[in-house]
């Protein structure tokens, strides 16, 4: 018998893609937002995103070499896009001190504590983003206004998001700074919110630009629709319930970047296409109700780990529907 | 127009059919045969010839042993030298029955025209029961790889009725065009062995299922089939597993066929290509199944192509008409690239089933090393049973076999589709098979 051949299991083709393949698409789905954050914020959203990045890959490391023994390579391209991810839901102008608190917390606790990529429950961005919003209440509510502060990092001037203006300066965060009047480089009104006129945290200035890497995750099969889109139907239905703008809602905030690119997690989101789609509009719900009846101005976070949270319970009970089972 | 496909899951695989267009060419009697008893699905066939014995070409020399099992015949005409184990194309022994003629045997074997028994007026006036005992007596089985015996298919049984008979020609497997080379060069035999099938079967309509990848063969066939016959073409769009047998009759008729139950209980009866054209050939001139066509083809050969070889052809013949070349770390697969098996031996013979020899270069026959699953659900998706591979494949790692049972993994049909669009390469269909065999084991202790 010869020595000659390989034998193993069928398939003996495989798919053109790794794991790694699909995080990089993930981030290069990301340049637009991110192009647009540096036309906005200038300096401060290259010093956090780096940051942010730097602290990731380096926690993974350290955990993964020394605290848990594995194999090299330690450092998986998703801690890339955890670092980047987190960083999109910070203020510009956040001190790097803290965005290193938080991308510790997103990766050692968020992710490692679990077992590493693809054993945690939570997504590890937005773990660190809501650690540090608990923890630096105030730092993490006041957001640089866009386009005048490009060559200012932490003193930057400040204004309110379009939504914690909305949502009444005075009864908003506790401990945050009174809420000045919204930048008015445009009307009031959910063009301007798309574009970027508003301020807001690093990565969510933008719906257009969001939009656009989502059509190439799309594309490239990355994500599939269910979750977005069941997302901001679930929202845009809550807040014509809640007696708001639909449209403002959608385009206003984190919910684009929380649609497209955090609750399309594949770790932390359902794995049947009927699972993905109570996801998503569970998130889109629970958004509305926070931002519209809760103590924050921004409720997408939260929406998306307490629906992380679901995801166990949603996936023994929402299963594919099995072919050829025949009901008794 | 919107062309039928099945429902759920499914993968489009890139097409690779190197071979497509090829002519089929002969490779002629070999003066040597290895003719294995089980090329079948079932029980292997009994040896009824001793060593020493001589044999005519086409006579039988294995017998079929119970309901689900085949008869075997010679190739050639020759003298038994061997009969016992040989070591088959995987690497374990099998039966066989090994004939070696002489010249002038070899010759006359040549020259031996090829006899019409029975004109169309004789054929029209068999009985479906006439055509189940040829497609017995002359050993058909399913060659489209998985080779189930014929004649169970077409003997639909009592109280049950088949409404369509539906031509498996999908070959939807990358590389291989055995199936369309063979309805290129023989439409209107093709069509005439779907007409004699379809009446065995007693079904009112048959449907020749192709892939639209194959528009020439469509336009081919559809040109051949003779006014006021019950047959038709039917275009399909492609996506893997199309040729399975649940997912062929879902496509074509959107039924389905119910767990652990077989195609008749949806009303259907599924043939391949290959056999139909052989039921023309056993019907019309009673010839057993001997013969096949096999594609020979591999992403590094320039020369692949569709040849016509006898059962018992070695393997190495076939690889040696084209420049495929076997080098340290290469795979060989027998069959297409997602459920065919990889062969040990290449010395050992062609087939019934054997559809196609896919020489896989070194950088094609490894598995990249599996990474952490990342839940992407990639799998769950392209499922064509309903199925959640991840989850039926971690509960057998884990042995946890009557959770995996639970969640219906007998009714896996293998397609590796899960395994394939795995970004973390997780050998997700081998956990699945390893689950489903100590399931099978424990079910009959």
């Amino acid at each position: 018998m010869s020595e000659l051949l390989v034998v193993s299991g069928s398939p003996h083709i495989h798919v053109a893609d790794t794991t790694d393949r699909c995080m990089w698409r993930v981030i290069i789905a990301l340049v637009p937002a991110f192009a647009c954050a540096v036309y906005a914020f200038g300096l401060g959203a290259l010093i956090v995103t780096a940051a942010a990045v730097i602290g990731s890959v380096v926690t993974e490391f350290m955990i993964a070499r020394y605290l848990m023994g594995r194999r090299a390579p330690f450092v998986s391209m998703s801690a890339l896009l955890t670092g980047v991810l987190l960083a999109f839901n910070l203020p510009s102008n956040l001190p790097v001190w803290i965005v290193l608190i938080g991308s510790v917390v997103a990766i050692g606790i968020g992710k490692m504590a679990f077992g590493g990529l693809g054993c945690n429950i939570f997504n590890p961005a937005l773990v660190g983003r809501v650690f540090l919003l608990l923890s630096f209440p105030q730092q993490m509510t006041t957001w640089p206004l866009p386009l005048v502060n490009r060559m200012n990092y932490t003193d930057a001037t400040t204004g309110a998001t379009m939504l914690s203006w909305m949502n009444g300066g005075e009864d908003a965060v506790a401990g945050a700074t009174a809420h000045t009047e919204p930048m008015t480089l445009g009307s009031f009104d959910w063009m301007n919110e798309a574009m970027g006129a508003f301020g807001g945290s690093l990565g969510e200035i933008s719906s257009l630009a969001l939009i656009i890497g989502g059509i190439y995750l799309l594309m490239t099969r990355t994500i599939t629709w269910h979750i977005p889109v069941a997302m901001i139907l679930g929202a845009a239905v809550m807040s014509l319930i809640a007696g708001g703008d639909p449209v403002l809602e959608i385009v206003s905030g984190g919910l684009m970047l929380g649609a497209i690119f955090m609750a399309t997690d594949y770790v932390t989101s359902p794995m049947s296409r009927s699972g993905m789609l109570l996801y998503g509009a569970m998130i889109g719900v629970i958004t509305v109700i926070i931002r519209h009846w809760g103590a924050y101005p921004e409720g997408v976070s939260f929406a998306i780990l307490l629906m992380n949270g679901a995801t166990p319970l949603i996936n023994r009970y929402m299963k594919p529907k099995k072919v050829g089972v025949v009901k008794s | 127009m919107k062309l039928h496909t099945f429902h759920p899951g499914g993968v489009h695989l890139p097409d690779s059919k190197l071979s497509a267009g090829k002519p089929i060419v002969d490779v002629g009697l070999p003066h040597k045969v290895v003719i294995t008893m089980s090329q079948h699905q079932g029980a292997p066939a009994r040896p009824v010839v001793s060593v020493g014995d001589e044999v005519k070409r086409f006579q039988l020399v294995g017998e079929a042993q119970g309901f689900i099992s085949a008869n075997i015949h010679s190739p050639i005409t020759g003298v038994v030298k061997a009969v016992g184990p040989f070591v088959g194309s995987y690497g374990y022994d099998v039966e066989a029955v090994t004939v070696e003629a002489s010249e002038e045997q070899h010759e006359a074997d040549v020259e031996m025209p090829r006899v019409r028994v029975r004109d169309d007026a004789a054929i029209a006036a068999m009985s479906p029961d006439d055509i189940i005992a040829v497609s017995k007596d002359f050993g058909l089985v399913g060659m489209g790889g998985a080779t189930f015996p014929t004649y169970v298919k077409l003997k639909v049984p009592e109280g049950r009725h088949a409404d369509v008979m539906i031509v498996n020609a999908a070959e939807c497997e990358p590389y291989l065009t055995s199936d369309h080379a063979l309805m290129l060069a023989e439409p209107e035999a093709v069509v005439r062995g779907v007409e004699i099938a379809r009446k065995a079967c007693g079904a009112p309509e048959a449907v020749i299922a192709v892939e639209a990848n194959k528009p020439d063969a469509i336009e081919l066939l559809s040109r051949h089939i003779p006014a006021g016959i019950h047959v038709r073409v039917m275009a399909l769009k492609e996506r893997y597993p199309q040729g399975g047998e649940k997912q062929l009759i879902n496509a074509v008729t959107g039924r389905q066929v119910p767990n652990g139950k077989l195609p008749i209980d949806a009303g259907a009866v599924v043939i391949n290509v290959g056999t139909v054209y052989a039921l023309w050939r056993a019907v019309a001139y009673s010839e057993p199944l001997v013969e096949r066509i096999v594609t020979v083809t591999g992403p590094a050969m320039e020369r692949c192509g569709n040849f016509r070889a006898v059962t018992g052809t070695p393997i190495s013949t076939l690889l040696g008409l084209t420049d495929a070349y076997l080098e340290q770390g290469s795979k060989l697969v027998l069959g297409g690239p997602m459920m065919g098996r990889a062969a040990l031996n290449p010395d050992a013979p062609v087939e019934k089933g054997t559809s196609g020899l896919l020489v896989l270069p070194p950088d094609m026959a490894r598995r990249a090393e599996p990474e952490a699953c990342v839940r992407c659900a990639k799998c769950v998706s392209v499922c064509p049973m309903g199925l959640e591979p991840y989850l039926i494949s971690t509960l057998s790692r884990l042995r946890r076999i009557d959770d995996a049972a639970g969640e219906n993994i007998m009714a896996c049909i293998e397609c590796g589709s899960c395994s394939y669009v795995c970004p973390s390469s997780r050998p997700i269909l081998d956990f699945i098979r390893l689950g489903k065999g100590l399931l099978r084991s424990r079910k009959k202790k």
